[in-house]
């Protein structure tokens, strides 16, 4: 496997609808009457491959968007409504052939047995670009949407006081479980488990298949999956994380970690904090990317920039403000702040376009060679993996390890 | 006058993990990769079926304890698959079997309707019930359900279902840029439904997708089922492919539709077929001989007998005669994850029968298993299947068959290119697509047409 020089940046684009800002559904080029076709996404996948970034990402959520936290807000001047993130992943997996493809799914309702095999299957249709990005759902109008648990109303202070943060915990072990049952799930079949003997008439070895018998606080599954191990072997984890809680699960389940720093000491501490975490869960000799999130609005100049996001957050009715840092300016004022960011340790950055039709293209056209001309990224893609484009060596099968020691 | 000819259904099963498939054929491609589905796919849009059919099973089956591994073990997840599949394909519909016991409706639903979107309208789905512990083994939820509720599960899973996919109306999303109106208004997808199975209320966040509701299928057999399957399927899934058993289901199923206010072009009757061609109706009869005996080895013959006898009988020589020892009866079964089981209601009788058939015709254990197992449904040449399977569906047997081909992916690739242009030579099967959705090409209404007739009338 060639990989990328450790020099280069890595780039995911995050797709949510018609752009991250509110109000980019009312741009000329925002399309939101083609939001529910496959064609929608699949331009947006092809301009993002034409850009040679590593892989997108799909936001998803088992109720209607809201700008309230925790309760839908009643709001009809913004998008709402959206498609399952695996399907639209999966139905563009064949029109494109080197870009990873990420959904989000949430751990708090799914069966980890489903998404243990939808993402298996992803993998196998994509030949080796699948991944995921897991959330939780703490939201109570989502847990009446499948009526199994009750959970109390969010209260953004509440949740920074002990009480909250263990509410939150309990959240994320859970997600933690479940990624734990859909890594080892993925294993559940040894590479060689298929073998075809017409001698014996055997169709498989099942001393290669195992039992994964997971047995958790929420959940128990005895396995093995119905779907062989997939191409990439285990497929990208991901996970977004604001704080301790999140970065645990970061540090101790995934591949890359979603983070956002508002400044180059927020990083740094990010990094840190989040490499002790890494440490401590026994996996220092693991590659965790950590990845900075950022809003973006790319222009030709950093004026033009900056009045677009007026132009937008006046129709919206209010300043768009978020999790992530809001950059606003130009492709190689952007690249300073990457480049900037990266020296304190992120490995790569997940953008967030403010508006897809307007700041998808810019990072391709703009952004993209303004870091090729500084040694900062790809100029060809040099992996046929979505592992392989982040510098991740197939895992050795947990199982197989085991038979053998 | 005589009776308008009926025009021909045909659907596209992806071969499955049972010992149809014949795995072990030079032939025999990937049961996982994605070209095999590929090019199973494109073959039947070539040959313009209805649509590409998934069946599903959430635990590998075991026999004594141990993972079966005499058939094909393992498969894709079925919706990841479809919505891989509406991007090779254009008209094809596509089917997939989800489980109502093992899935939730609000998640299941955004699934079908996401599907239905992402495929311009060709998603269907064939709703099944499951209630045993085994498989639950592999969910949150377990498997506690007993059997007599499955019914009463799968009738509300699909009620739920219904009312999510008709929470949004279709005329929800204005998109209106110049005035920044994108709802109607801020109730959209709102539902309420509280019953024994589901107590769900809230915003149901896919739009309305292209069919409205996913075209429905079920596969029931039992008198409970047949009565679901008439009050609320568009299409059956049905194992009867005789005349006699085929007649028999059909003029049963069509003749309780009245009682719900649908007409009998309303549900359609697809059994299950296979098939094996020939140049000559000699040649294929050989042929089909020949797929039997690969299709039962002597350690697939000795787990079949298991599945009567429930003992191990791996100490048995499959080109013996059959066991003395009866038939262990018992609640526990040898064979878990396995619906045929079920079949075997008097275990000892059947011994006793097989015992007496094998004695008279001199068959050894693979013998008896091969002469009893199913035969295929259609076997001959070109001409003939296509003259029986015309004469099958005019007769009434059915309104077309989900044939399962016996080699992936390349098994449909002789009757798409032989068999097809001759129904469409006798005017029963179409030579272009005619719509663009499934319920275009099943002559099935969208839901709101249904709903408005029934308001005119």
């Amino acid at each position: 496997m060639s990989s990328s020089p450790a020099s280069h940046l890595h780039l995911a684009v995050a797709l949510d609808g018609t752009g991250w800002h509110p109000a980019s559904w009312r741009e000329p080029v925002a399309r939101p009457r083609e939001l529910f076709t496959a064609g929608y996404w699949a331009g947006l996948v092809a301009e993002a491959e034409r850009g040679l970034v590593d892989f997108v990402t799909i936001e998803d959520g088992l109720g209607l968007q809201s700008s309230h936290h925790g309760e839908p807000d009643g709001r009809t001047d913004q998008v709402r409504g959206r498609l399952d993130a695996v399907l639209i992943a999966s139905r563009i997996a064949p029109l494109s052939s080197h870009i990873g493809l990420v959904p989000t799914v949430i751990a708090t309702h799914t069966e980890p047995f489903h998404i243990s095999k939808a993402i298996a299957t992803l993998d196998y249709v994509s030949t080796g670009r699948a991944g995921l990005r897991v959330q939780i759902s703490a939201r109570p109008h989502e847990a009446d949407h499948f009526g199994r648990r009750a959970f109390p109303p969010i209260d953004l202070a509440e949740l920074r006081s002990p009480a909250g943060q263990e509410r939150l915990a309990e959240h994320f072990d859970e997600a933690a479980d479940h990624v734990e049952v859909v890594r080892r799930l993925w294993d559940s079949w040894e590479d060689d488990a298929e073998i075809r003997d017409a001698a014996t008439g055997r169709f498989i070895d099942r001393d290669k298949l195992h039992y994964i018998g997971f047995e958790g606080r929420r959940f128990s599954v005895k396995g093995p999956s119905i779907t062989p191990r997939p191409p990439q072997g285990q497929p990208l984890v991901t996970a977004l994380g604001h704080q301790t809680v999140p970065y645990r699960l970061i540090a101790r389940q995934t591949d890359v970690g979603y983070v956002t720093p508002q400044d180059s000491a927020d990083a740094r501490a990010i990094v840190a904090e989040i490499r002790a975490e890494q440490q401590a869960a026994g996996r220092a000799g693991d590659t965790v990317h950590v990845f900075g999130d950022l809003v973006v609005f790319l222009d030709d100049t950093p004026a033009a920039a900056a009045a677009r996001k007026e132009r937008l957050d006046a129709l919206d009715g209010g300043a768009y403000t978020g999790d992530a840092r809001i950059f606003t300016g130009t492709a190689a004022e952007l690249a300073d702040l990457l480049e900037e960011f990266a020296a304190e340790g992120l490995s790569g950055f997940r953008l967030r376009p403010a508006v897809l039709g307007h700041d998808l293209p810019r990072i391709t056209a703009d952004l993209v060679p303004e870091l090729q001309r500084r040694g900062r990224f790809r100029t060809a893609y040099e992996a046929d993996t979505l592992r392989g484009l982040l510098g991740l060596a197939r895992p050795a099968n947990r199982y197989a390890v085991a038979a053998t020691a | 006058m005589s009776k308008p000819l009926k025009q021909i259904h045909l659907a596209a099963h992806f071969p499955g993990v049972n010992n149809t498939t014949v795995w072990s054929d030079p032939a025999a491609g990937s049961h996982i990769e994605f070209s095999s589905f590929a090019h199973f796919a494109k073959t039947a849009e070539r040959a313009r079926f209805d649509f590409l059919f998934l069946a599903e099973g959430l635990r590998l089956r075991e026999q004594g304890g141990k993972i079966y591994d005499l058939d094909v073990v393992g498969r894709p997840d079925t919706f990841t698959i479809l919505a891989a599949l509406a991007a090779v394909t254009e008209h094809l519909g596509l089917t997939g079997t989800i489980n109502s016991t093992f899935n939730e409706p609000y998640e299941v639903a955004r699934q079908f309707a996401s599907l239905d979107h992402l495929s311009g309208g060709r998603a269907a789905w064939n709703v099944v019930t499951s209630w045993d512990a085994f498989t639950g083994e592999n969910f949150r939820r377990g498997g506690f359900l007993p059997q007599d509720e499955r019914y009463s599960r799968a009738k509300e899973f699909l009620a739920t279902a219904n009312e999510l996919f008709d929470s949004w109306h279709g005329d929800e999303i204005l998109a209106d840029q110049a005035t920044g109106a994108f709802l109607r208004d801020a109730g959209a997808g709102s539902f309420v439904h509280q019953g024994p199975q589901f107590d769900i209320h809230g915003q149901f966040n896919v739009p309305r997708s292209p069919q409205g509701r996913p075209v429905i299928f079920q596969a029931g057999e039992s008198d409970e089922g047949r009565e679901f399957a008439a009050s609320s399927a568009d299409a059956i899934f049905s194992r009867y492919a005789t005349l006699d058993a085929g007649q028999a289901f059909y003029t049963d199923v069509k003749s309780r539709l009245a009682k719900y206010g649908r007409a009998p072009g309303e549900l359609l009757i697809l059994p299950a077929a296979s098939f094996v061609l020939g140049d000559t109706d000699a040649e294929a009869e050989e042929i089909a001989h020949q797929v039997r005996r690969q299709q039962v080895s002597g350690a697939t013959a000795l787990k079949h007998l298991e599945f009567v006898w429930n003992r191990d009988l791996s100490s048995y020589d499959p080109e013996g005669p059959l066991p003395d020892v009866d038939p262990l009866v018992s609640e526990e079964h040898i064979s878990r994850g396995r619906a045929q089981v079920r079949m075997y209601r008097d275990p000892i009788a059947i011994a006793r029968e097989w015992r007496e058939l094998a004695e008279a015709n001199k068959w050894s254990i693979r013998d008896l298993v091969i002469n009893t197992g199913n035969r295929q449904t259609f076997v001959g040449s070109p001409a003939t299947v296509a003259r029986t399977i015309d004469d099958f569906v005019q007769a009434d047997v059915s309104d077309g068959f989900i044939l399962v081909p016996h080699i992936t992916p390349g098994g449909l690739d002789t009757f798409a290119d032989t068999v097809v242009p001759l129904l469409q030579e006798r005017g029963v099967f179409r030579t272009e697509y005619e719509g663009t959705t499934l319920r275009d090409h099943l002559g099935l209404a969208h839901p709101d047409e249904k709903r408005s007739e029934r308001v005119a009338s």
